[in-house]
């Protein structure tokens, strides 16, 4: 082989890729067109309900934050290539050990907080250590913790309470310095302005009136949108998030090259845990009480939006970003069912259909980039 | 010339199995050493010892004359020997140029705020693929949609931009078409010229001595002795590999076609 001839070679051989390809092959496509045509839907069928009024739009703006937070966690550790099906057991469990720790121990709430995180946290490391040392795969580990966190979570909860929701944190919240932090708003002069502007729908009777009927983003929605822009950055502009596709994609081939494989993966179920537990510190906060049943579910709804956001089950490849928007179809379709005023139960259905057609095709869009047959 | 490293005398057991005993190997600076065997003579797990998968059972390796042991792969990519393995060597999914970086990616700013510095990564990959002849639609082509030949190329092309001394080839050419293996053995060439030993592991004789400057032939855990080139023909080769007697007879019935 000459310098010369592997121009003509490459030439004759590679076929031009048309724009449309091109853009086929960024995983957050799926995400972007179905966002556009949920929203289209939802503009046609509920149109005149509220839901694109200023209380419709922070009603599932909420939702899909709530999805988008737990989804990010889900979208890093699924890129990495392992599971976590533990995120709704760890929801439930840390809302009811904070809840615990500062309703029932007397424990500060900022401190129980805290513990909380780094309990939970803690709780991820060993998810993700067991994944490594036993070579089992992540989805066994994880639905073990799943039933684990669960149990330890209704037994103490009617150990130290007998009963299964904790109230009282909202009295806790109060005076607390940290508590805002996951309960609290933000922007609420902006609201009050466009209120007053009449921008924005104001509240006309009772002893609100005058207000306007948003009175602030909740910290919930600022959470969601720091970890979206978070893991976006960490995945596309850092060396670590080179690891985590590397880990993702081929963890022999990464761990040859000298990339930290074990290391990067069980980083992944900690920032997993991390996501949950800011899941339920908000739920906690939003609510002022814990219950033992927060969660149910959660680990298959984050797992269906970092999917539908093109992601691929077996790792290697995915998009923070996609997942956000697979966050906001999910809590868009959920409210805005609701809204239309069709039947509920339809929802899953909705779920089932959009969860398959992402997983067909993202398989195909595997094909091309790979350019198996 | 003096060897970069040199094997002596390595023996390495596996519970009661001997895979290796006593092979002697020494590899210099621009040169291709071929490290030829059947299926089960050894080759693997004295390659893993040369790259630091594995530790000696017994034997000394020596790096530029200093007694080495490598306590890991890391060790043994810091003292300048590289491995490109015939499937692991890239990752399909992620671009090349993020491949070509994996686990050595350049970093810009400051703490926490360091970021992948794509846009020197890019730059370099494009440059260094053109020096090995392969001209890349872009640097964010993915590596499956590159041949077999030319992803081996690129992992060639990554050692050799790390700083590799020794560059060990495991069957680069053993999954690969004509064209594809005439790339790849031209690359050991131009790898060569740039004062690189290679280190080539293959059980076809005809690859090994197209590109070959000496021979080692393992058999059974054992070296038969190295060969300069010109002092052994292809089936002397052939012969060594295989043991000698059960492939002349073979040979003898197949009507010497292997």
């Amino acid at each position: 082989m000459t310098d010369v001839i592997p121009d003509a070679l490459k030439d004759e051989r590679i076929k031009p890729v048309s724009p449309l390809r091109r853009a086929l092959i960024r995983p957050e496509l799926g995400g972007i067109c179905g966002t556009i045509l949920v929203f289209l839907l939802f503009a046609v069928v509920a149109g005149d309900s509220g839901m694109f009024a200023a209380e419709g739009v922070m009603n599932w703006t909420v939702v899909s934050a709530q999805f988008m937070v737990i989804a990010v966690g889900a979208c890093l550790l699924m890129i990495a290539g392992e599971f976590d099906l533990s995120t709704g057991s760890m929801i439930g469990f840390s809302g009811v050990m904070m809840a615990i720790l500062s309703v029932h121990i007397g424990v500060p709430l900022w401190l129980a907080i805290i513990a909380t995180f780094v309990f939970c946290i803690l709780v991820g490391g060993v998810n993700g250590w067991l994944v490594i040392r036993t070579g089992l795969p992540s989805f066994i580990v994880t639905l073990a913790f799943l039933y684990i966190l669960r149990g330890l979570t209704i037994w103490g909860s009617i150990y130290f309470t007998r009963q299964t929701i904790i109230g009282g944190v909202a009295e806790k919240a109060a005076s607390d310095w940290l508590a805002p932090l996951f309960g609290g708003k933000i922007l609420g002069g902006l609201f009050t302005w466009m209120g007053e502007m009449g921008w924005i729908a104001t509240f006309t009777r009772g002893n609100r009136a005058g207000q306007p009927v948003i009175d602030g983003i909740p910290m919930l929605v600022v959470w969601a949108i720091v970890l979206v822009v978070f893991g976006h950055w960490l995945l596309t502009r850092t060396k670590f998030g080179n690891w985590i596709f590397a880990a993702g994609g081929d963890a022999l081939a990464a761990r040859y090259v000298g990339v930290p494989v074990n290391r990067v993966k069980i980083l992944m179920f900690m920032f997993s845990a991390f996501c949950a537990c800011v899941f339920a510190t908000c739920q906690v906060m939003e609510f002022g009480s814990a219950a033992a049943d927060r969660g149910l579910l959660k680990e298959f709804e984050a797992i269906i939006c970092v999917v539908i956001g093109g992601a691929l089950l077996t790792g290697g490849y995915g998009s923070v970003i996609g997942a956000a928007l697979g966050a906001v179809i999910f809590g868009v379709v959920q409210q805005g069912l609701f809204f239309a005023n069709a039947e509920s139960s339809l929802f899953r259905v909705f779920l089932g259909v959009i969860l398959l057609t992402a997983v067909i095709m993202n398989t195909y869009i595997r094909r091309i980039i790979t350019g198996e047959r | 010339m003096s060897a970069i490293v040199e094997m002596r005398n390595i023996t390495k057991h596996f519970g009661h199995v001997i895979a290796l005993a006593g092979v002697s190997f020494d590899i210099r600076p621009g040169e291709c050493h071929c490290l030829l065997g059947d299926n089960g003579a050894g080759k693997s797990t004295f390659i893993k010892i040369m790259s630091g998968v594995y530790k000696p059972s017994g034997g000394e390796v020596l790096v530029e004359g200093a007694p080495t042991l490598f306590q890991s792969p890391r060790d043994a990519m810091t003292a300048g020997i590289a491995t490109v393995y015939q499937d692991l060597a890239m990752i399909p999914l992620m671009s090349v140029s993020r491949n070509f970086w994996m686990g050595r990616e350049p970093e810009r700013g400051v703490w926490p705020f360091k970021t992948f510095d794509t846009g020197k990564a890019d730059e370099i990959t494009v440059a260094e693929m053109r020096k090995m002849g392969i001209n890349l639609r872009g640097p964010d082509q993915a590596v499956g949609t590159l041949s077999g030949g030319e992803r081996q190329t690129v992992a060639i092309a990554r050692a050799v931009y790390f700083g590799a001394k020794v560059l060990i080839l495991d069957e680069p050419t053993s999954a690969l078409g004509v064209r594809q293996t005439a790339n790849v053995l031209s690359t050991i060439d131009r790898v060569r010229k740039q004062g690189i030993g290679v280190v080539f592991i293959t059980h076809n004789v005809r690859h090994a001595l197209a590109v070959g400057d000496r021979f080692t032939v393992l058999n059974r855990g054992q070296t038969l002795g190295t060969a300069e080139r010109g002092t052994v023909d292809a089936a002397a080769l052939q012969d060594m590999m295989a043991g000698g007697q059960e492939l002349a007879l073979l040979e003898a019935s197949l009507g010497g076609t292997i």
